[in-house]
């Protein structure tokens, strides 16, 4: 079993390596551009494949928007600015982590909002069960019973 | 009972979230450019590549502009449908030739039939990014302020048309006679 799951983890990893190589650049002659270009498109969503970066993606868009993207770095652009000129065109689907607006405060905050809820239901229940459940303290044939148990259980690590 | 309520009424929320959800087409991802001024494009036609078209020259009128290419098959699905539309005169209807190959673009008019007033060709897809294209086809509607009002990502069914497309352009038709 354990060397299975071993091969099938070796296998994972050579699977992520053979997919998670980059798109070559097109026409890259500025090794500095490619780079930034490389990591600004591995924030941004291919929208043709979905679930592709814009980085790895091999559609014709995905060249299209790269090649974009490379020309407006040449001509000195920011990479904010890059981002606000994609997302007037393609809206914040386009960018893997949305930015903070109110139209995306549930989706940032609303994990946080479910765990405060969460844990305000979980302190309010153990309070409550806390006061539903009185202390009974033991009898006396239960403590006899207990230091019974206690001392054979020293006498067993004792020895 | 009461103690059941709750995770069953937490448990019906969810599916029906799950239930719109799941039903959902992601690729119909709502575009930012609606009520925004149509981006601004000077293309050669695709029939008269030494004429240009630009979107500057429709303003005042409502009219429709679809992207189309010859690689794209649900363009061909779409096209019967874009010449019937285009017999009406309802709307003109303008093409934004998307990627294409100029002999491929006019052997698939030839063959289809051409349903439209003309066509722009934007052969590197520089005018397509500008309007947000990712699939073709792609149709706007376009006001008389050169302002987008809808936009179809996919086909132009006759659902869309009759219950969407139309009603629109006839509402913009009669606020700009007044």
């Amino acid at each position: 079993m354990k060397r299975t799951c071993y091969v099938l983890l070796v296998l994972l990893a050579f699977v992520c390596v053979v997919s998670g190589k980059d798109a070559q650049p097109a026409s890259g002659d500025d090794p500095a551009i490619e780079k930034r270009l490389t990591n600004l498109s591995k924030e941004l969503r291919c929208l043709v494949c979905q679930n592709e970066t814009l980085a790895d993606s091999q559609a014709g868009l995905a060249e299209d928007l790269r090649r974009e993207i490379r020309e407006q770095m040449k001509a000195g652009k920011s990479d904010q600015e890059i981002i606000s000129f994609l997302t007037q065109r393609y809206g914040q689907f386009i960018l893997y982590r949305p930015q903070v607006t109110p139209t995306t405060y549930l989706l940032w905050f609303g994990p946080f909002a479910l765990l405060i809820i969460g844990l305000a239901i979980l302190f309010r229940y153990i309070r409550q069960r806390r006061d539903t459940i009185p202390d009974q303290p033991l009898t006396s044939e239960e403590r006899r019973r207990a230091a019974e148990l206690l001392s054979a259980e020293s006498g067993k690590e004792s020895a | 009972m009461g103690k059941y309520l709750i995770p069953l009424g937490l448990f019906i929320v969810l599916t029906v979230f799950l239930a719109i959800g799941l039903n959902r087409d992601p690729h119909e991802v709502p575009s930012p450019l609606i009520n925004k001024p149509a981006p601004a494009f000077s293309l050669p036609q695709l029939k008269e590549p030494t004429k240009t078209f630009s979107a500057a020259e429709m303003r005042g009128k409502v009219w429709i502009l679809n992207v189309w290419a010859s690689w794209c098959v649900t363009c061909r699905d779409e096209h019967p449908l874009l010449l019937e539309y285009a017999k009406t005169g309802a709307v003109p209807i303008y093409g934004l030739n998307y990627k294409d190959q100029r002999q491929d673009a006019l052997a698939w008019l030839d063959e289809l039939g051409d349903p439209y007033v003309l066509s722009a060709a934007d052969l590197d897809g520089r005018v397509a990014i500008d309007y947000g294209v990712y699939g073709a086809p792609e149709t706007y509607v376009i006001d008389q302020a050169g302002t987008i009002r809808f936009k179809q990502i996919g086909p132009v069914t006759p659902d869309i048309w009759n219950k969407q497309v139309l009603p629109l352009v006839q509402e913009l038709n009669r606020q700009g006679n007044r």
